[in-house]
């Protein structure tokens, strides 16, 4: 293995977050009944022709000036011919000679904190085709053309990545980056974001390219990790006991963890590209430039390195909190509301996420606003809501009971510190466990634990666990 | 201009026509007249000239991103060859996209 | 009250003479009566007309009639017009009922005009004869075993027997033009971009122009006035203003400098039409034109690129038919790719498959450069002949068609001849500029007719010349003895 190179390219698709699609006023919503949102334009009726959506020029041209691209203008709309029962028109428009995009980097970090420059080749604007079911049609498949002209965003990096785990780490940074611009919901399970990833393998030193293998639709980080490690394990195989490589497309199986070939087509297909007559060369003027270039926000390594150096965040909590720019936006608004930032990175990244997950509204605006947050954490910083009592407080505020403070007083969770009622509370804790007050006394110091836990049950978990081991430890001293 | 019968075979499958044994053969006579006539092209001196796409030099004007299209769903698929419960139906496609 | 001109009939409309259901009712009559001999449509939508014609005299009576609420016209089936079968002329179609309204039919809906039925047409707008159309060919009516033109040439034929007042069209490469000078009627192309292609069936979207045929150019103009302007939903429509065509029409000749390009009278052309072009120069020569002698050297070379270019756009805009969404099916098919196939060869017919094919060819790996890539420099130059003309003179004056209307069956076996028929008409569409067919003196008892081209958008002059010279002669005014 270690005589052996590995060469990545990955060509990443997003499917931008316009409101109508890339060429018609239909909806791009996901998940209505099949084709209630094909209009004539997407079913390509006789007659029917294509008109642009500014937001999606806007988005490409955004995602470009964020990795320092090229925008390209005049760009052109090409068609890509091929027939297909998902692809109405029996062209694709995409882009072919003059992508909106042309060349940027973008930058990875691996485990290890080491980083690395990738270069992008392009990104260009295309449609998506609609959708081919082929299971519960009695021996035959049923075209969806809801999906059929979504705008997606094909971006094409050069092959530069040497191992599968930078091939997952730049596809988490584009993540970021797309997600961070809000061009793109992220959406992996829905097809949101997807990759074909290509590989080969070449002898260390060498500068020719080896034989390369796509693999097609991989839409999880892990899984670009996985067929990736597989796919250079076999090829490494294959190559050392001497069988070439065939150049073809493969799909990884999740399941089974490895890699097929996908069934090869009987002919091979010539795209017979050309400009779009239908379509008119894009000008992106200097003035959309930068008005874009202005309102470029703040993107996700940026933004760690600030909450480390604002927030005196530890690296690993900031990382977490970049993953997506709602939990960044959402942190720190919690921090501006008056809490304090290394409790509210810790109640995020741990309860407040738990709680999502539980109830799967990924993507969603959590129930708990920041500000609702922030009365919470700091009732825990001042002592008010013991660590415990304040979970079962944000379980309340999660179902919508009210604000901390009312759920506190309601539950009678307040935090009860130094006076009559924990003197009560310790005196009745010792007399009633004489034989271990007596050990304590002895000696044995771990017993504390068992007082403060006694304490703690008597006073119904409203007693300042800090305050009940100070008594604690005085009274069992004063003996 | 020698078109083979295999050049034409592997037109029609790109343009996805299927011409008869007959009709191969007055293909290979029509497009071979039509692409000798085509010949002349090459004497044209079009060193350094752009290519035209477009009668018009003006540029791709914009949509705004507005949802205006109804569902007509009802309307569209009633001229459909074959829809059923709102899809297209299609002899079984086996290979996966 | 088939002789009249539309703007006559407007005028009695408006005098309250007639009322649109009666002058519907004479046209639906005429069509009844004389189209078995020239099958100049495919459908005559007699209910809609006698409905819409009804709703027009209402508007009238309410005092809210435009200059052309209540003239019927004819539409040729290559627009689509909402629940009526739009065939496009090929068996591919001829079961679609289209959804939807074309711009320019909604428009003229919308000005109060009256659809009596669809024209026919060459498939797909491929042809020059109407030759090659599913529903048969369309006949001259000035000689039945002769060809209308093509591929408007039902709505040509339909205009010149009197019909209909007027038909809509559309050019590609002469499809207006040469049926209009066939059949005696007055044709134009507007500049590209002037007139929706929103709903109007694809052939080669960068020279496809919808346009029309009429009596005179006076009904042309008024027409041009309802259908021209900005369309947002076709990205090519040109947000330009359009004019009052039917007044400017009327502007002065005097002193207008009117181009001769040598190389369209050269020795193709026939000597009988070189000679009722050369009386049309005359006639406003005599109205104070000043008539300049130029060049378009790469003329020669407009009709193959025109075929290059059109084939290969063809070739991508009818992929669409595919058997799946509407359109032509075939019987059981085994596989998908054989849906694809039998539906695409069972419902195109051989002209169509066979620029399907040509076009294919030249955009295929290889040959994509050689072909295509070469036909778009050569339309350029072909363009850059045109402006630097216009640097020269104010209009164009050339032939329409080198030959007069020949007999049905005569060019179709030979398809290369059939496509240089098409020779004066193509630069205009490669170059994207308006177009006007006038009748000029017949030769043989034939039609011939004489070609105006303008610079851009400047479709009034032609217009003007063209009304001027027909306030002179009766050319356009003559009607085929059996349709009198």
């Amino acid at each position: 293995m270690s005589e052996w190179e590995t060469v990545i390219g990955l060509e990443i698709h997003t499917q931008l977050s316009t409101r109508s699609k890339l060429f018609s006023a239909a909806s791009t919503q996901f998940g209505a009944e099949p084709n209630r949102q094909a209009c004539g334009i997407d079913l390509a009726l006789p007659g029917v022709l294509p008109v642009v959506n500014r937001e999606a020029i806007r988005m490409a041209v955004l995602f470009g000036l964020s990795v320092g691209a090229k925008i390209r203008t005049p760009c052109v709309f090409a068609r890509k011919n091929y027939f297909y029962p998902d692809l109405p028109r029996g062209y694709q428009i995409s882009q072919y000679e003059l992508p909106i995009v042309e060349g940027g980097t973008v930058e990875i970090e691996l485990q290890d904190g080491n980083r690395r420059q990738i270069d992008l080749t392009r990104a260009h604007l295309e449609e998506d085709a609609g959708k081919l079911l082929h299971e519960g049609y009695a021996g035959e498949s049923a075209v969806d053309l809801n999906r059929a002209g979504v705008p997606l965003m094909e971006i094409v990096s050069e092959p530069q990545m040497r191992s599968p785990e930078e091939a997952s780490a730049y596809m988490r940074a584009v993540h970021g980056i797309v997600t961070f611009l809000e061009i793109c919901d992220g959406n992996m399970e829905q097809g949101s974001f997807r990759c074909d990833a290509n590989i080969s393998m070449r002898r260390k030193g060498e500068t020719e390219l080896g034989v390369k293998v796509e693999l097609k639709n991989i839409n999880s980080f892990r899984f670009v990790e996985r067929a990736l490690r597989y796919e250079q394990q076999r090829q490494v195989e294959a190559l050392e006991s001497g069988q070439p490589i065939i150049q073809e497309t493969r799909q990884y199986d999740p399941a089974g963890d490895r890699t097929r070939p996908m069934r090869v087509k009987e002919y091979a297909d010539d795209y017979r590209y050309f400009p779009d007559p239908d379509l008119l060369p894009v000008v992106v003027d200097q003035a959309m430039q930068v008005e874009l270039a202005e309102s470029l926000p703040e993107l996700p390594q940026a933004r760690r390195a600030r909450l480390v150096e604002q927030y005196a965040l530890a690296a690993d909590l900031a990382a977490v909190l970049v993953q997506s720019r709602q939990w960044a936006d959402y942190f720190e608004a919690t921090v501006e509301a008056g809490a304090n930032a290394s409790t509210a990175a810790r109640w995020i990244t741990g309860e407040v996420f738990a709680h999502m997950h539980k109830h799967s509204t990924e993507g969603v605006e959590p129930p708990v606003s920041a500000n609702s947050l922030a009365q919470l954490l700091k009732c825990i910083d001042s002592g008010v809501v013991s660590n415990s009592a304040a979970k079962e407080v944000l379980a309340a505020m999660w179902q919508g009971e009210g604000e901390a403070e009312a759920i506190i007083e309601a539950r009678g969770l307040r935090q009860v510190g130094a006076g009559a009622d924990l003197d009560q509370w310790v005196d009745q804790v010792i007399e009633a466990h004489p034989a271990e007050a007596a050990q304590y006394r002895g000696g044995k110091d771990r017993l504390l634990g068992f007082f403060v836990g006694q304490v703690m049950k008597a006073s119904g978990g409203k007693a300042d666990p800090k305050q009940v081991s100070e008594q604690l430890r005085a009274r069992l001293q004063k003996d | 201009m020698d078109l083979t019968a295999d050049t034409v075979r592997g037109i029609a499958q790109l343009a996805r026509l299927r011409p008869s044994p007959s009709e191969e053969k007055r293909l290979i006579q029509d497009l071979g007249a039509i692409l000798e006539f085509f010949a002349q092209l090459s004497e044209a001196e079009v060193e350094g000239i752009e290519p035209m796409a477009h009668p018009l030099e003006v540029e791709q004007r914009m949509r705004e991103d507005e949802v205006t299209e109804p569902d007509r769903r009802e309307d569209y698929q009633a001229i459909a060859p074959d829809a059923r419960e709102g899809l297209y139906r299609v002899p079984a496609v086996l290979d996966s996209d | 009250m088939h002789g009249r001109t539309l703007l006559e009939h407007a005028q009695a409309l408006q005098a309250g003479e007639v009322s649109s259901v009666e002058l519907t009712k004479s046209y639906l009559e005429r069509i009844r009566v004389h189209d078995g001999s020239i099958n100049s449509f495919i459908t005559v939508t007699e209910e809609q007309a006698l409905a819409q014609a009804e709703a027009a005299d209402r508007t009238r009576s309410a005092g809210e009639a435009g200059s052309l609420t209540g003239i019927p016209l004819a539409h040729k089936d290559i627009f689509c017009t909402r629940g009526v079968k739009t065939s496009c002329g090929s068996r591919m179609l001829d079961n679609f009922v289209s959804p939807y309204d074309a711009t320019v039919v909604e428009r003229l809906k919308a000005a109060g005009m009256v659809m009596l039925g669809k024209t026919n047409m060459d498939e797909f707008a491929m042809g020059s004869s109407n030759e090659t159309s599913y529903y048969g060919p369309v006949r001259n009516p000035w000689d039945p075993d002769r060809v209308p033109g093509g591929s408007s040439g039902g709505s040509a034929a339909a205009v010149a027997a009197r019909l209909a007042p007027a038909a809509t069209a559309t050019d590609t490469g002469g499809s207006i033009r040469q049926p209009a000078t066939f059949c005696g009627v007055t044709g134009l192309k507007p500049t590209y971009g002037r007139v929706s292609r929103f709903g109007m069936v694809a052939y080669a979207s960068s020279l496809d122009q919808g346009g029309m045929l009429g009596v005179s150019a006076e009904d042309c103009a008024a027409l041009l006035g309802a259908m021209a302007g900005f369309d947002s939903r076709d990205s090519t429509s040109v947000d330009h203003p359009v004019p009052d065509y039917w007044r400017e029409s009327a502007q002065p000749i005097d002193g207008l400098r009117l181009g001769l390009p040598k190389e369209f009278f050269d020795d193709r052309l026939d000597a009988g039409i070189r000679a009722s072009v050369e009386e049309a120069v005359a006639a406003w020569e005599g109205q104070g034109a000043k008539p300049v002698e130029i060049s378009l050297s790469n003329l020669s070379l407009a009709t193959p690129a025109y075929y290059v270019i059109a084939s290969a756009e063809c070739s991508s805009n009818l992929a669409r038919y595919d058997g799946v969404r509407y359109g032509h099916r075939c019987q059981d098919p085994d596989d998908l790719e054989e849906l694809f196939c039998r539906s695409r060869e069972e419902g195109f017919g051989a002209e169509v498959r066979r620029r399907i094919m040509i076009g294919t060819y030249a955009l295929s790996a290889g040959y994509r450069d050689a072909y295509y890539g070469r036909a778009q420099r050569v339309r350029q130059l072909i363009r850059q002949d045109f402006q630097q003309a216009f640097e020269k003179v104010d209009v164009i004056a050339a032939p329409v068609s080198p030959v007069l209307p020949f007999k049905l069956g005569e060019k179709t076996q030979d398809p290369v001849a059939m496509y240089l028929i098409d020779c004066y008409t193509i630069p205009v569409n490669l170059a994207g500029l308006p177009g006007l067919s006038l009748p000029a003196r017949p030769v043989d008892g034939l039609p011939t007719g004489v070609q105006l081209i303008g610079n851009y958008f400047d479709e009034a002059r032609l217009l003007g010349l063209g009304a001027a010279w027909q306030r002179e002669t009766d050319w356009h005014r003559q009607v085929p003895p059996e349709f009198a």
